[in-house]
C-alpha cells in the first residue's frame, strides 16, 4: 500500500490481473466510441438516405455499431473479471502471461474483422463468405473462423479464472461467476453452425442472444455489483452474496423460459405464447431487486463512498436495467402487443436503454475503480478535482440516450399502427410509415441526441485521461469489507 | 448480532438459485425436443423445400383467429418442378446468399434483424410486385440491378448493388417463397397478399 505511486498511471500500482484488465478496458473504450461514430453514420441514412449510399451501406454501418457493442462489453466484462479475481481469490492469477497473449490474438482479430467487415463487405453466397466475410446473422455476424477464436479466448480466460479461484479461495461470488462463465462460453456454440432452415437458424441464434443478454450477461454484472457495492461503499459480504443469490433465482427463473417471447413469431408452436409472455413478463422482477439492493446499500453507507463517480455510475446501471431492459423490455413483451411491435423501432428503443443502462454502465463503473488503483489510490469522493467532467459526462449520456430512446419509441409506436394495423405489414405499409412525418421527427431527434451522447462518451474519455492525476490526497477511509464466507 | 431469518439467510437463497435454474434449463430443453421437431422442414408448421412447386396462400383462419399460411396447387418456380433435394439446394443458395450479402442488418426476417428496410416474413406474397405472373421476373431483375429497380416507394431508400447473380437471386427468390409458406402464429398480422390464381 505504502509503495503506491500517486496521481501518476504506474503498472507497479496493479496486480497482475489488473495489469491485463487495464488493456481490456483501453480496447473497451476504443470500441466504444467506434459504436457511437457508427451508430451516428446508420443514424444519418434514416434522414439522409444517400449518405455513403453504396459505398458504407447501412448494413455495414449498423452491423459495425452493433458488433463493436459486442465485443466492447465483452472485453469490459473480462477486464471487470481480471481487475477483481486477484483480489477475491486472495492469490496471483494463474497465467498472467497466457492472458496478456490473448488479449493481443482477440485484439487482432478483431481488427481483422472490422477491416475485413468495412473493406470486403460481402461475398458470393457460398460457405466461404460465411466462414472468411459475415456470417450474416444479427448480432453473431463473425465470420466462423472468428467464432473459434472467441470460443478459444473465452475458454482461456475462464481456465485463467477458474484456476485462480481453486489455487486460492472461492466465495459465494466467485462460485455464481465460475458457474455463469461455463454457461456463457457453452451457449456460444449454439450459434455455430449453417442451416438452410431459417427457422431452426432463429432458434439456436436466439439461445446464443437471449441467453447471454437476458441471463447469463445479467448474472455477470449481478457479481461485478456485489464486488463494486463491497468496494466502493464498504457493503457487509454476507449482505451483497445474499442478494445475488436472490438475484440469480429470480433472473434464470424468469430469463431462462422469458427465451419463449423470441419464439412467438418464428414457426415454433404455439404453446410459446403462454411460457414467453407469462415468464417475461416476471423479467422485471429481479431487476427491481437490484435497484433495492444497490439504493438501499447506498442509503445504508449514506452514500459515503470511495468512489463517488464509479458509484454513480453503478447506480445509474442500477436504473437503467430496470427501466431499460426491464420496463422497456414488458412493454412490448405480451404477445397480443408484441404482434404489432416486434421488428419496428420499438426493439430498437429497448435495445438501445437496455444495453446502455445494463451494461454499458456498469463497465464505466469498473472503469473508474480501476483508475483510482491505477493512480495510486488516489481521493476519488467529494470535492474530486475536475469532477465536472465526470457528472456532465454522465449527465449528457443518459440525456442523449433517454432522448434517443423516446424519439425511437415514438418512431416505433406510430410504425406499428400505420404500417402494422392500418398499412397491413406490405412494403407499402413499411415505408408510408417511414415516410410519415412523426416516424421522420423521431429520427431526426434520434441523430441530434446521438450527438449529445457522443459528447458525454468524449467527455468520458478525457475524463478517464484527467481524473486522479497529480491528485495528493489518499482515498477516502471506510468500514472494511467484511470477508465472512470467504473460503480457503 | 440479530439471528437472520430463515427466509432471509444465505444458504437458503443458494439452494433456491441452483435448484430454479436447473429446472428451468431442465423444462428448456424438453421444450426445445418438442420445437425442434416441429420447426423440422416438412415438420407440422415448417413445410418441406418442395413447397416452392405449389402455390402459397396467407388466409384468415376462423378457428385460430388470424392468417395463416395456406398451400395450394402447383405452381413451380420459374416454371420448373424441383425434387426435395433439388428444392433444397435452392433454398439453401438462398439461405446463403442472404448471409453472405447481410440483408439481416437492413431488413427483419421472421421479425429479426435491423429495421431499416421491409420485412421479408412473407416478401414473396406482397402486393408490391404488382401480378403474380410477372413476380418473378421482376424479384430477380431487382435483386441484380436494385438500384435502378428501387422500390422505396418515395422514401429515398434504395437498396445498394449486392453483385448478386442471377442463380443467387433464382435462390434468394426460393429462399422466400418458401419462408412465406412458415406458420408464425399469424405475424404479421392484417397482412394484405397479392392476388392469386384461385384467391
Amino acid at each position: 500500500m505504502n509503495d503506491l505511486v500517486m496521481g501518476h498511471t504506474a503498472m507497479s500500482n496493479l496486480n497482475g490481473g489488473q495489469r491485463v484488465a487495464v488493456k481490456y478496458f483501453t480496447a473497451a473504450l476504443v470500441l466504444f466510441l467506434a459504436q457511437c461514430v457508427f451508430g451516428l453514420l446508420a443514424g444519418i441514412q434514416y434522414v439522409k438516405p444517400d449518405f455513403l449510399y453504396n459505398v458504407l451501406d447501412f448494413n455495414v454501418n449498423r452491423m459495425v455499431h452493433i458488433n463493436a457493442m459486442i465485443v466492447w462489453l465483452l472485453f469490459g466484462f473480462m477486464g471487470s473479471v481480471y481487475w477483481l479475481v486477484e483480489d477475491e481469490a486472495g492469490t496471483e492469477l494463474v497465467g498472467r502471461k497466457l492472458a496478456e497473449v490473448v488479449f493481443w490474438i482477440f485484439s487482432a482479430a478483431v481488427a481483422v474483422v472490422v477491416v475485413v467487415y468495412l473493406f470486403v463487405q460481402r461475398g458470393p453466397g457460398t460457405q466461404e463468405s460465411l466462414w472468411l466475410i459475415n456470417e450474416g446473422r444479427e448480432y453473431i455476424e463473425a465470420p466462423r473462423w472468428a467464432d473459434f477464436g472467441i470460443v478459444f479466448c473465452v475458454l482461456v480466460f475462464f481456465y485463467n479464472v477458474a484456476a485462480t479461484f481453486m489455487k486460492g479461495r472461492w466465495s459465494g461470488i466467485s462460485g455464481v461467476l465460475v458457474m455463469d462463465l461455463v454457461a456463457l462460453a457453452g451457449l456460444y456454440l449454439a450459434g455455430m453452425f449453417y442451416t438452410a432452415n431459417v427457422s431452426i437458424d432463429q432458434y439456436w441464434w436466439w439461445w446464443v442472444i437471449h441467453m447471454w443478454v437476458e441471463a447469463t450477461w445479467e448474472v455477470l454484472v449481478g457479481c461485478i455489483m456485489a464486488w463494486g457495492l463491497m468496494k466502493t461503499l464498504g457493503a457487509r459480504r454476507k449482505i451483497v452474496t445474499t442478494w445475488l443469490y436472490v438475484e440469480v433465482a429470480l433472473m434464470f427463473g424468469s430469463g431462462i423460459l422469458g427465451l419463449g417471447h423470441h419464439y412467438f413469431w418464428i414457426g415454433t408452436p404455439e404453446y410459446w405464447l403462454g411460457i414467453g409472455g407469462f415468464f417475461s413478463a416476471l423479467e422485471p422482477i429481479p431487476l427491481v431487486a437490484m435497484v433495492v439492493h444497490a439504493v438501499y446499500d447506498s442509503g445504508v453507507h449514506r452514500f459515503r463512498s470511495t468512489n463517488h463517480p464509479a458509484l454513480a455510475w453503478l447506480i445509474a446501471h442500477a436504473f437503467g436495467n430496470f427501466f431499460g431492459a426491464g420496463v422497456w423490455g414488458f412493454m412490448h413483451t405480451l404477445p397480443q402487443i408484441n404482434l404489432y411491435t416486434h421488428g419496428t423501432q420499438w426493439s430498437a428503443s429497448h435495445g438501445h436503454l437496455a444495453f446502455y443502462g445494463a451494461y454499458a454502465t456498469i463497465v464505466i463503473a469498473m472503469i473508474y475503480i480501476a483508475l483510482q488503483r491505477w493512480r495510486g489510490d488516489v481521493w476519488m469522493s467529494a470535492g474530486l478535482k475536475g469532477g465536472w467532467r465526470w457528472k456532465w459526462s454522465l449527465g449528457l449520456q443518459v440525456t442523449g440516450m433517454v432522448g434517443m430512446t423516446i424519439a425511437l419509441l415514438i418512431a416505433g409506436y406510430e410504425q406499428s399502427f400505420i404500417e402494422r394495423a392500418i398499412g397491413g405489414s406490405t412494403w407499402y405499409g413499411f415505408f408510408q410509415a417511414q415516410t410519415h412525418a412523426w416516424f421522420m421527427q423521431g429520427m431526426i431527434w434520434r441523430q441530434a441526441f446521438g450527438w449529445v451522447f457522443t459528447v458525454g462518451v468524449i467527455l468520458l474519455l478525457w475524463d478517464l485521461i484527467a481524473i486522479g492525476r497529480g491528485e495528493t490526497r489518499r482515498i477516502q477511509t471506510l468500514g472494511h469489507a467484511s470477508n465472512e464466507g470467504v473460503t480457503a | 448480532m440479530e439471528q437472520t431469518p430463515w427466509w432471509a439467510s444465505e444458504e437458503m437463497w443458494r439452494k433456491t438459485a441452483i435448484w430454479v435454474t436447473a429446472v428451468m434449463a431442465v423444462v428448456l430443453i424438453l421444450l426445445t425436443f418438442d420445437s425442434v421437431a416441429v420447426i423440422t422442414a416438412g415438420g407440422e408448421r415448417v413445410p418441406a423445400y418442395s413447397v416452392i412447386n405449389q402455390r402459397i396462400y396467407y388466409r384468415f383462419d376462423r378457428e385460430r383467429g388470424y392468417q395463416v399460411p395456406e398451400i395450394g396447387d402447383a405452381a413451380p418456380l420459374f416454371g420448373e418442378a424441383l425434387t426435395e433435394e433439388q428444392a433444397e439446394a435452392l433454398v439453401s443458395l438462398g439461405k446463403m446468399t442472404v448471409q453472405a450479402k447481410n440483408c439481416m442488418n437492413c431488413h427483419t426476417l421472421l421479425g429479426n434483424g435491423a429495421y431499416y428496410a421491409p420485412d421479408l416474413t412473407k416478401a414473396w406474397l406482397d402486393q408490391g410486385w404488382g401480378a403474380e405472373v410477372v413476380r418473378e421476373q421482376l424479384m430477380v431483375q431487382f435483386l441484380m440491378d436494385p438500384g435502378n429497380n428501387a422500390r422505396g416507394f418515395g422514401s429515398g431508400r434504395r437498396m445498394p448493388q449486392m453483385d448478386i447473380t442471377e442463380e443467387e437471386a433464382r435462390g434468394v427468390v426460393a429462399f422466400l417463397k418458401w419462408m412465406s409458406s412458415i406458420d408464425t402464429n399469424g405475424f404479421p398480422a392484417n397482412f394484405q397478399p397479392i392476388a392469386q390464381e384461385g384467391d
